[in-house]
């Protein structure tokens, strides 16, 4: 079929900010998407309001939008841009309800716009609980029982008919509180009842349990033909009960017989073709493990994480094809581009088995709840390719970057028997640790599987990867491992850093007796069809044992380390540099490649690169790429602190790092040298020390007086950094960054409770562009990376400017930079102090590099190659800044984490960044607002509450003040309402969580509340009042502020007196000077 | 430590496991992911070494349900790792068990995506599995018996179904699962030995014939050619792999030896008539030449991989062939079309005839 030939301009609505749940893997398929439409020569219109994407670059769109994700922004740009057709189906959860509100509220019609792909009745269908199952009972499918029960009696009756266990969810409880599973009637009657008692609507939802069932997915594709295949199937680990996207999956399905399989795969597609699927759709199963019943539990119709994970694990590009389908071809007419000579409508088979763990946030969140079920709580994921599950698990492990190489976790060989048996029946993060543990200490495979309900299959690759460790360990040193056991355990996946550690031996040693014994590892190829034909894409993973189909290529060669998973604090930003760094690099002329092992991301596409290599980003992973691909030259500087991290490394196998001197690097990262560069320039920095006991830290606190900012050196998202007040909190801060082995020292800094500004520049070792200044709204103390950051700046004098550029420039020169640099300052009482120098790219570059107009990757790129900052066409010095207004707004993703303090600090929580664009400081802020999902309240929709620490009061005494003659109903929590009433500002006393809970609850839910604005007292104890406060906002639903600066923002908005649809929407092209 | 040596010359090392002897045989690899056991019971695989390219084989051991004939029909299975506790509620023995006892060799350890990737570009060729350097490597690879009787039933045996039509199925080297859906669909079967002759076959009365699949070169079956020719005269027939192919030679077309084959279950198969595109599996090493087709004999189905002939139409005859299986549990949802075409032909036969 060809071509719709009506289709000449497409709106493409991206997924917004990232948050839990909703990351990366958009802007892989929305930059998927785009490459294609562009390819067949279509006008394309992008919006989005995440600036850190690639999808947003003006190079994959031909009109960007960086605009909030709202109905009222889109019938804006729709007005403008009058596209034919719309293209939602790539832009996760938030495309799609965009685009069904939209032909809800009849703009798609007015405006005369197509939606491609699936069709809205068919979105529809599958999005409506009631409709989807009606019509999954109309072609037989079934779905897990259930009812909606107001009393217990109805629901023993549902339980006597489905059969126990069964799960009582109450409707609207706080975080899921109250509901459990019932095995039998008494617990039933009992569960139910406290279920109805905590349900504000006195609801319950009865379901028949299916936890401990196999969970299946299946990631299918239609076209408009009615052709449809399976691209991929997949198998948890981790049985139903758990979210997909918390679960270890492996690929293909590992345990199931054929009809097995088939049964659910005819199942997958009967289903798309029902509900008439256009593109890419994913469905989830629990399949009985004893028996051939099964449900179906979810069906997202449209692309989604797993189709990204689908798509790397295959090799078959999901976003890609589903935009062509969207378009009008049919799966045979669309090439298969890793084969060249295949089509879409062959089935990828694979010959490797692919391993997805995902990457949780509780190395920061150290008090959060860890325990993983139904909501999602990984932030990313990371994916290994093997030839063995034990290879794929322990390339996984390395990949995580947790500071782990093989399943031995030191904290839990510490506990006793009992303790570990305990922890066994605990679903939490750390499961498949313990599970190891268990094994390794004898419990048999039968009673992990009894408790745990994981298959015997996985427990046994397990409890391999555990017998080799063992018997490893029982060896006598190094000189004891002969060829068999040394080249067993490589092809099992074990780390020579590991097999060292269980050898007593070092890495090097085991690293030269692995050449001498010729035990090398090879790499194969990604080629969608098992070795049936030839691939043309160089798609690698590692292996040992068996033949290499990597060669040298013999051309001139840099390697690209990438930046892992996405974690708070290095996120999809990276992956925008790592890729603009390889787009540069091509453009220079160089064959590039990249190392990364996130399978959501654009860097791990197939055609980014010349060369993809998908292995863990460690040492002796990295170290294996470069012996294959003898490179002129590896760029660490774009991957975060992944791929810094690595540039010692790289420099010990004595290959060229591109840009920035190691030694440069280290002079900016260790706090001494640092020191001494900083006095040699005459510029001041926040007195400081290195620590490493928490006796040192707590004597150099008292010496800089109290407060102080503690934090590790080589970190990134300010990991394990606080503010200290006293020497209590100081120690409490020690213990718990000293639970891991430092091999760094503790920083310790006074705190200088002032503005921050921030600057990226570029240097070619001697001149220096800075493409802007960003000032920080928060003042230091709560994180860069969530604070809000204005460009230009709105509140600095010329003279601390001025100072901001010379400082960037001598230290920039100082250090030497070949290529980017991020500095962080901070103007405190009329002076200008240096806070930190990272000698690489940030994660403010995409965002600034959007709004100033300068490609800055690919400048830092040539600046490395050894092109001069003037030859480059931006000039040097401050480039004169933009005439509109940028504000970059973090977003947070506070209601999928339990247990996570709200407030602010100077640890980084936010996972993701909207911006906010306008002619006007005010307009742009509040468009930021409106990107984050932070409408801006009026009077007449409630009232603001306040709960402010004492240090804080005065100011908020203002905002109340100001609130209160703007029409606001001012509410306070006790001590800030007798200090409001004091001074004359009518406030209604509220109660504290702990005081009268039930009371405060209640005013909640009267809606009454419309936005709290609170702010922390010291310390991360989680039953204080404060936090359990914040909480209860995010469970309710209810915006909360919690810095007087970010209140003072939104007050300046709420001032404005207007509303998002009164700003015009600004596009990308606009802002060029 | 054992090898497969190939005609070539060309070794690749592994481990035996299951019956540990030397054996010889055609050398094909097979690119499903699963189905194991399906396989090693399928005819269309008897005497022949399959390299399974998916590396995790085992995983669910045997069970007593998903056989495709009574006994394992290949002579050896080359796996990259063998799994050593199988896991599935059905599972009743270990595969490296059942392979003992149904005298398959086995080798594990094998670089399989290397072999794979050797026999694409050198094409399927013979080898043999041995522990020791052979003194008649070129006889044992010789020795692989010539399969296609030997795979087929010894007595016909029928099948009841309710209230639908007769087909007779000429038995080649059948799977079970191939007449799983016509008998689901009412019709009852008639299975037959590959040598019963035409006329046998239609004095018993059938509204049908099916031509099964099987192992070997149709150009192998002259005899089994005849009798195709008559039946399709005769009868509504439908031919199925071999079956497909035999019915090609006896229209008068010719078949040949393709490089590697199709082996697996991710075969797209374009329909021209329907214009659509369905996933097949498919087992063959031989296919229908697109050169010198007689008149008459039409292709609907081509692959959509290599453009080689999937199906064909006989003009004037009320018959029709495909060369992948429309059935089993892979063609469940996207070729039974095939068969719900056999049985309006048959239905239509009926119409004529009363």
């Amino acid at each position: 079929m060809p071509k719709k030939d009506f289709i000449k301009k497409v709106l493409v609505i991206g997924s917004g900010p990232i948050v839990i749940g909703q990351a990366a893997e958009f802007d892989y398929a929305g930059t998927q998407a785009c490459r294609v439409l562009k390819e067949e020569g279509l006008e394309v219109v992008l919006v989005n309001s995440n600036p850190a994407t690639i999808m947003t670059d003006t190079d994959i769109a031909d009109k960007v939008y960086l605009e909030p994700l709202t109905v009222s922004s889109l019938e804006k740009i729709i007005a403008l841009e009058r596209p034919d057709s719309l293209l939602a189906s790539l832009g996760g959860q938030t495309g799609l309800n965009m685009a069904m509100e939209l032909d809800e509220k009849g703009i798609l019609a007015k405006y005369n716009v197509r939606l491609l792909g699936t069709k809205i009745d068919a979105i529809r269908r599958a999005e409506d609980r009631e409709d989807f199952k009606n019509m999954m009972i109309a072609i037989g499918e079934p779905c897990v029982d259930s009812v909606i029960v107001h009393d217990v009696e109805a629901s023993v009756e549902f339980a006597n008919e489905h059969g126990y266990p069964v799960i009582v969810r109450p409707a609207y409880t706080l975080g899921g509180t109250g509901g459990g599973i019932a095995e039998n009637e008494r617990q039933l009657r009992e569960i139910c009842a406290d279920g109805l008692r905590s349900s504000r609507v006195h609801e319950n939802l009865i379901e028949k349990s299916v936890a401990g069932w196999k969970e299946i997915e299946y990631e299918v594709i239609r076209d408009g033909a009615g052709n449809c295949i399976t691209v991929c199937n997949m198998e948890n680990m981790d049985p139903v009960g758990v979210h997909t996207g918390d679960s270890i999956v492996v690929a293909p399905t590992q345990t199931l017989r054929e009809p097995e399989a088939y049964m659910l795969r005819h199942a997958a597609l009967s289903i798309i073709s029902a509900l008439g699927i256009e593109g890419g759709c994913n469905v989830q199963f629990a399949l009985d493990p004893d028996s051939l019943k099964y449900y179906v539990i979810e069906v997202n119709p449209r692309v989604s994480r797993s189709s990204a994970l689908a798509s790397k694990a295959t090799g078959y590009p999901i976003a890609k094809v589903t935009t062509r389908i969207a378009l009008g071809y049919t799966l045979d007419e669309i090439a298969n581009g890793v084969t060249g000579q295949t089509f879409a409508c062959a089935e990828p088979t694979i010959d490797y088995i692919v391993l997805k763990f995902p990457r949780w946030p509780f190395d920061k969140f150290v008090y959060a709840d860890k325990h993983i079920g139904t909501k999602m709580k990984a932030t990313g994921e990371i994916m290994s390719i093997g030839t063995s599950f034990e290879s794929a698990m322990l390339k996984a492990v390395r990949s995580l970057e947790m500071g782990m190489d093989s399943l031995v976790v030191p904290s839990l060989e510490e506990l006793d028997d009992e303790e570990i048996e305990r922890r066994l029946h605990e679903i939490n993060t750390e499961r498949a640790f313990v599970v190891a543990e268990a094994l390794r200490r004898g419990v048999t495979i039968e009673h992990v599987h009894d408790v745990t309900m994981i298959d015997v299959w996985f427990l046994r690759k397990v409890q391999k990867i555990v017998m080799m460790e063992q018997a490893i360990r029982a060896l006598d040193g190094a000189k004891a491992l002969d060829y068999d056991t040394l080249m067993a355990a490589k092809k099992m996946g074990m780390a020579d850093k590991a097999i060292a550690r269980f050898v007593g031996s070092t890495e090097e040693e085991i690293r030269a007796l692995r050449r001498e014994m010729k035990i090398l590892p090879s790499f194969r190829l990604v080629d969608t069809c098992g070795g049936e034909f030839d691939a043309v894409s160089p798609y690698y993973y590692s292996a040992y044992g068996v033949a290499s189909e990597a060669e040298n290529t013999g051309r001139k060669t840099v390697v690209v380390l990438g930046s892992g998973p996405i974690r708070i604090g290095q996120g999809i930003e990276f992956d925008y540099c790592s890729v603009h760094c390889v787009w540069a690099l091509k453009r220079a002329g160089f064959d590039t490649v990249i190392i990364n092992n996130n399978p959501e991301t654009v860097s791990t596409d197939f055609d980014t690169s010349d060369r993809l290599y998908f292995e863990p980003l460690t040492p002796e992973d990295v170290w294996n790429v470069l012996e294959i691909e003898q490179p002129v030259g590896v760029v660490c500087q774009f991957g975060g602190q992944t791929a810094i991290k690595l540039a010692k490394a790289v420099r010990q196998a004595g290959y060229p790092i591109l840009g920035t001197d190691l030694g440069d690097i280290d002079a900016a990262e260790d706090r001494e040298l640092f020191n001494q560069l900083l006095n040699s320039l005459g510029i001041p920095q926040p007195k400081g020390t290195t620590v490493f006991t928490a006796d040192e830290a707590a004597a150099a606190a008292k010496e800089l007086g109290y407060p102080v900012l503690v934090r590790p050196s080589y970190v990134l998202g300010g990991q394990g950094m606080e503010i200290a007040y006293d020497e209590k909190h100081i120690r409490e801060y020690m213990s718990i960054i000293n639970m891991n082995v430092q091999e760094h020292p503790i920083l310790v800094d006074k705190y200088l409770l002032g503005r921050e500004i921030e600057v990226d520049a570029i240097c070619d070792g001697e001149n220096v562009l800075i493409p802007g200044i960003m000032e920080h709204i928060e003042r230091a103390g709560i994180h860069s990376g969530d604070s809000i950051s204005v460009y230009p700046p709105q509140h600095l004098a010329p003279r601390i400017q001025r100072m901001v550029t010379e400082y960037t420039i001598n230290i920039a020169r100082s250090l030497h930079v070949k290529g980017l640099v991020n500095i962080q300052f901070i103007e405190y009482a009329g002076d200008l102090y240096i806070i930190e120098v990272n000698p690489r790219s940030s994660r403010t570059v995409p965002y600034i590099s959007k709004v100033t107009g300068i490609p800055i990757v690919e400048l830092g790129v040539r600046a490395s190659l050894g092109e001069k900052v003037p030859a480059m066409g931006f000039g040097t010095g401050l480039y004169p800044p933009a005439p509109t207004v940028a504000v970059k707004m973090p977003v947070f993703s506070f209601e999928k984490l339990n247990e996570v303090e709200v407030a602010l600090g100077p640890e980084m929580k936010s996972t993701g960044e909207a911006l906010g664009l306008a002619e006007t400081a005010e307009e742009a802020y509040l468009k930021g607002f409106a990107s984050t999902k932070m409408a801006i309240p009026h009077p007449s929709e409630g009232g603001v509450l306040f709960a402010i620490a004492d240090h804080d009061k005065r100011e908020a005494m203002e905002l109340a003040e100001t609130l209160a003659s703007l029409g606001f109903e001012i509410y306070a929590t006790s001590g800030t309402a007798h200090k409001f009433n004091h001074n004359y500002i009518g406030a209604h006393l509220v109660s504290r969580p702990g005081e009268d809970t039930d009371a405060l609850a209640k005013l909640f839910d009267s809606g009454k509340i419309r936005l709290i604005i609170t702010t922390p007292t010291h310390g991360r104890d989680p039953m204080r009042a404060g936090f359990r406060l914040r909480r209860m906002a995010v469970e309710y639903g209810i915006a909360c502020v919690t810095s007087i600066d970010t209140a003072k923002l939104l007050l300046k908005c709420i001032k404005l007196g207007k509303k998002e649809e009164d700003i015009p929407a600004l596009g990308l092209h606009d802002l060029i000077l | 430590m054992a090898m497969l040596i190939l005609e070539d010359g060309t070794r690749f090392e592994g481990t035996l496991f299951g019956c540990r002897k030397a054996v010889g045989g055609e050398v094909v690899f097979m690119t499903g992911m699963s189905g194991y056991q399906e396989l090693m019971t399928d005819p269309a695989y008897c005497g022949q070494i399959v390299c399974m390219t998916y590396p995790l084989i085992g995983n669910i051991g045997v069970n007593d349900l998903d056989f495709e004939s009574g006994s394992a029909k290949l002579s050896a299975i080359l796996v990259s790792e063998l799994c050593d506790m199988p896991s599935n509620w059905q599972l009743k023995t270990p595969l490296e068990q059942y392979m003992e006892e149904q005298g398959v060799v086995g080798m594990h350890g094998v670089d399989t995506r290397a072999l794979t990737r050797h026999l694409r570009k050198a094409g399927v060729q013979r080898g043999c599995i041995v522990e020791e350097e052979p003194a008649d490597a070129a006889q044992l690879m010789a020795a692989a018996p010539a399969p296609a009787l030997a795979c087929t039933c010894d007595q016909p045996y029928e099948i009841p179904g309710e209230g639908g039509p007769v087909v007779a199925v000429l038995d080649l080297g059948m799977k079970r699962s191939l007449t799983a859906y016509l008998n689901k669909k009412g019709c009852t079967i008639r299975v037959y030995p590959a040598s019963t002759p035409a006329q046998a076959i239609l004095d018993a009365g059938c509204d049908g014939v099916l031509v099964s699949g099987g192992p070997g070169n149709p150009q192998d079956y002259p005899e089994i050619t005849e009798a195709v020719r008559a039946l399709m005269a005769a009868r509504p027939t439908l031919g199925v792999d071999l079956g497909h192919l035999l019915m090609a030679l006896a229209a008068g077309a010719k078949t040949e030896r393709m490089l590697y084959g199709h082996h697996g279950s991710n075969q797209p198969v374009k329909d021209l008539a329907r214009g659509t595109c369905a996933v097949t599996g498919q087992s063959h090493l031989y296919a229908v030449s697109g050169d010198g087709l007689p008149e008459g004999v039409t292709v609907s189905h081509i692959n959509w991989n290599d453009r080689s002939i999937e199906g064909l139409r006989y003009a004037g005859l009320q018959a029709f062939s495909v060369q992948f299986t429309p059935a089993g549990l892979g063609g469940e949802f996207d070729t039974t079309y095939v068969f719900d075409q056999f049985m309006d032909m048959m239905k239509k036969g009926d119409e004529q005839n009363a």
